[in-house]
């Protein structure tokens, strides 16, 4: 374990430059004069849902949670090079909760090997877990203006992530197959099935102080990813992840996520700023959630039974690139637990069907319009409109496939 | 005499054998991200080098899919091609990082900046992006002015040279040789356009800047307002009435650019629209950078010179 300590104390140390007059041309990184890239993105959303309880149908930190306006993210991001060695990405959020309150937090700080051999790389800091395909990506570059159902449940407000290290491996396949292991903490509120204080949210009880005894009571997160081109203008990505780790609905329970992802896309040969293109996106997960006996926390004489909390769900998501910087897009989300284990309203049934439509005037600003219909089964229906301003300053981050 | 001059064919029989042997082991893979870089690149590696390109020819290259087959083949690569100025901005950082190769790390000998002793034009004295998306290195569809596309030929045969010293002769060879037909072109391509310097063209995008400098053309509009902003119905009358003004009888588009725009604006204007591809294999006919040059000086030259 000594060596996760280690390697995750690792300080990101990014110095800016004097610029210089020189106008040399550079490789592709930051611009002549800097040593990082330093960007800034707000998200600003306005609108309105049947619902008055908004926190109870989108559970996303960054998810718009106020009838009128609200800024639920707004992100500075400095990156670079370190050294020969490694790259360094900090992020900090800038958010205004329901209240109109300011929130500041560490969202990312890691660093990434860039000279280790055998097709090696090293992760290690603050970040994102690779599981599936939207957790790792920040607010800015959803397709929608909130976050799938099922990543709330299984990850909670703010996706998963967590203090820990990463080793992926780049396979020496003809075609792209990438195969990584994170550990990572299981503990704090980003850890949401594991040993997070929000926990009771899941299983009902009053939440167990676990310590950190050995390996297994850290966070353990596998993926698999694989992709090719079923021709020159389509490409097909594939993974498969999991989470498994301690929870703390007793001294020895554990959790374990499963899901797979998959997107395809279809751009034009002859696109124009990356337009017409067509792509559908879609993850299913499913987590098992061994629960011990414990007294209830709305109620601590009552006593719930042991046994497992199964929840699964999905989405899918097909966007329309329809003429350079417009794009449709439609998701369906799907969300179910067992019954008769624990009834709540992050365990019911629910169908969401979210059309939208997005504008982007330049590379640098959005204007998206998407509607809601929400439908939880046992608590009723509730249509919701937004309306997300999104704008960007300095760097733009290049964004992944 | 004849004794001697057959051991000397035989000895240069020999090392070209040893030569091409050792070129059939290993040869170099080079991965541009454009095929204008990919074409050149052929020129100077010959036989020694293996080459593909990231960009298909008929996208726009600002806006390729970093896509994880992409990875895999910068994974693999001995030298990387980029044009650099910013151009790539948008979807190579990602790939590098991904494709952990050290052999193309930035500063590496495999590592290849096109812009790189190429004098740019259009350097923003001050970043603004209310002005649109201007590169702040300059503009950089360098590869269209022919000296520029020759200081790249001889750069490329050194920096080839450094990561495969034992073919160094090959590429100083091809350089010499793609230079003197590139010069002989040249010659021609000037000749052809010399009878209309001064002449008005219009382009979708700033992408012909450096061939109007290098031929005397002048360009009075594009469709774009500013660099990455699409036309507006304000701006395109505008871009109208410019043409009516100055006789405007060309309007310059790539295959990815939005033809039918090009077409209304050109009926109304009454000029024509010329589909000019700046990427080699954007047309069956133009294979390699200077079939594509040929095509575009042709074209050009063929479009100002009908009479009216």
């Amino acid at each position: 374990m000594k060596a996760i300590v280690v390697a995750t104390s690792v300080v990101t140390c990014l110095v800016v430059a004097q610029p210089t007059a020189a106008q040399q041309a550079q490789p592709s990184g930051p611009r002549p004069g800097t040593y990082m890239n330093v960007g800034f993105t707000a998200l600003t959303d306005a609108g309105w849902s049947t619902s008055k309880n908004l926190a109870s149908i989108l559970q996303g930190d960054h998810d718009p949670k106020v009838r009128g306006f609200t800024i639920p993210n707004t992100e500075l991001t400095l990156d670079g090079a370190v050294d020969p060695y490694f790259r360094g990405i900090a992020n900090f959020i800038f958010k205004l909760d329901e209240n109109g309150e300011t929130g500041v937090e560490l969202e990312e700080a890691y660093v990434v090997t860039t000279a280790l051999r055998g097709n090696l790389q090293l992760k290690a800091g603050q970040y994102f877990a690779d599981f599936g395909r939207q957790n790792t990506m920040h607010p800015h570059a959803w397709s929608f203006v909130d976050q799938p159902v099922v990543l709330s449940r299984m990850f909670g407000p703010e996706g998963l992530r967590s203090q820990g290290v990463r080793l992926s491996w780049l396979l020496p396949t003809p075609w792209y197959t990438e195969t990584m292991v994170s550990v990572v903490n299981s503990t704090n509120g980003t850890t949401f099935s594991f040993r997070s204080e929000e926990s009771a949210v899941i299983h009902g009880g009053v939440p167990v102080e676990r310590g950190v005894n050995e390996v297994g009571d850290m966070l353990v997160v596998p993926r698999i990813a694989t992709s090719f081109d079923p021709s020159p203008t389509q490409t097909l990505l594939l993974g498969a992840s999991a989470a498994l780790g301690p929870n703390n609905s007793g001294p020895d329970e554990r959790t374990a996520i499963y899901g797979v992802d998959g997107y395809w896309k279809w751009k034009s040969a002859s696109a124009q700023q990356g337009f017409p293109f067509v792509s559908l996106q879609g993850e299913f997960l499913t987590r098992r959630y061994d629960a011990a006996v414990r007294p209830s926390i709305d109620d601590t004489t009552v006593t719930l039974a042991a046994g497992p909390i199964n929840d699964r769900g999905g989405y899918a998501q097909l966007l329309w690139g329809i003429k350079p910087r417009v794009v449709a897009g439609l998701r369906t989300d799907i969300a179910t637990g067992d019954v008769p284990a624990l009834v709540t309203e992050f365990r019911g049934d629910r169908l969401r069907v979210s059309p939208n439509l997005t504008w982007y005037p330049s590379e640098f600003s959005k204007i998206r319009v998407q509607y809601n219909y929400d439908d939880r089964k046992s608590l009723g229906k509730d249509h919701s409109l937004w309306v997300q301003l999104e704008f960007l300053l300095g760097a733009h981050a290049a964004h992944k496939f | 005499m004849r004794i001697r001059n057959a051991f000397a064919a035989a000895l240069v029989a020999l090392v070209a054998l040893s030569g091409l042997g050792a070129t059939v082991v290993a040869k170099i893979r080079v991965v541009a991200t454009t095929p204008d870089l990919a074409s050149i690149a052929r020129e100077i590696g010959g036989e020694a080098v293996e080459v593909v390109a990231l960009a298909k020819p008929t996208e726009d290259p600002h806006f390729v899919d970093a896509k994880p087959s992409h990875i895999v083949t910068l994974n693999r690569a001995d030298v990387l091609i980029e044009g650099g100025a910013e151009l790539e901005l948008g979807w190579l950082p990602p790939l590098l990082e991904s494709s952990r190769n050290t052999r193309i790390a930035a500063g590496a000998p495999g590592r290849v900046v096109a812009s790189q002793g190429v004098q740019m034009l259009e350097i923003p004295a001050a970043f603004d992006r209310s002005k649109g998306d201007v590169h702040s290195q300059g503009n950089p569809h360098f590869l269209l002015d022919p000296p520029n596309a020759r200081t790249f030929a001889i750069s490329l045969a050194d920096q080839f040279s450094k990561v495969d010293p034992a073919s160094a002769a090959l590429y100083t060879a091809n350089a010499t040789k793609f230079s003197a037909a590139l010069d002989a072109k040249y010659a021609e391509w000037q000749r052809k356009l010399e009878p209309f310097r001064g002449a008005k063209i219009v382009t979708y995008h700033k992408d012909f800047v450096y061939l109007a400098a290098r031929f005397n053309l002048e360009v009075v509009a594009e469709l774009e307002p500013k660099p990455g902003i699409a036309p507006s119905p304000a701006h395109i009358a505008r871009v109208i009435q410019t043409m009516r003004a100055t006789s405007a009888r060309v309007i310059l588009v790539q295959p990815y650019q939005n033809r039918k725009t090009a077409a209304t604006v050109a009926r109304q204007a009454g000029a024509v629209v010329l589909d000019m591809p700046q990427q080699p294999g954007a047309r069956p006919d133009t294979k390699t950078w200077l079939a594509m040059m040929d095509h575009l000086v042709t074209t050009l030259a063929n479009a100002l010179g009908e009479p009216r």
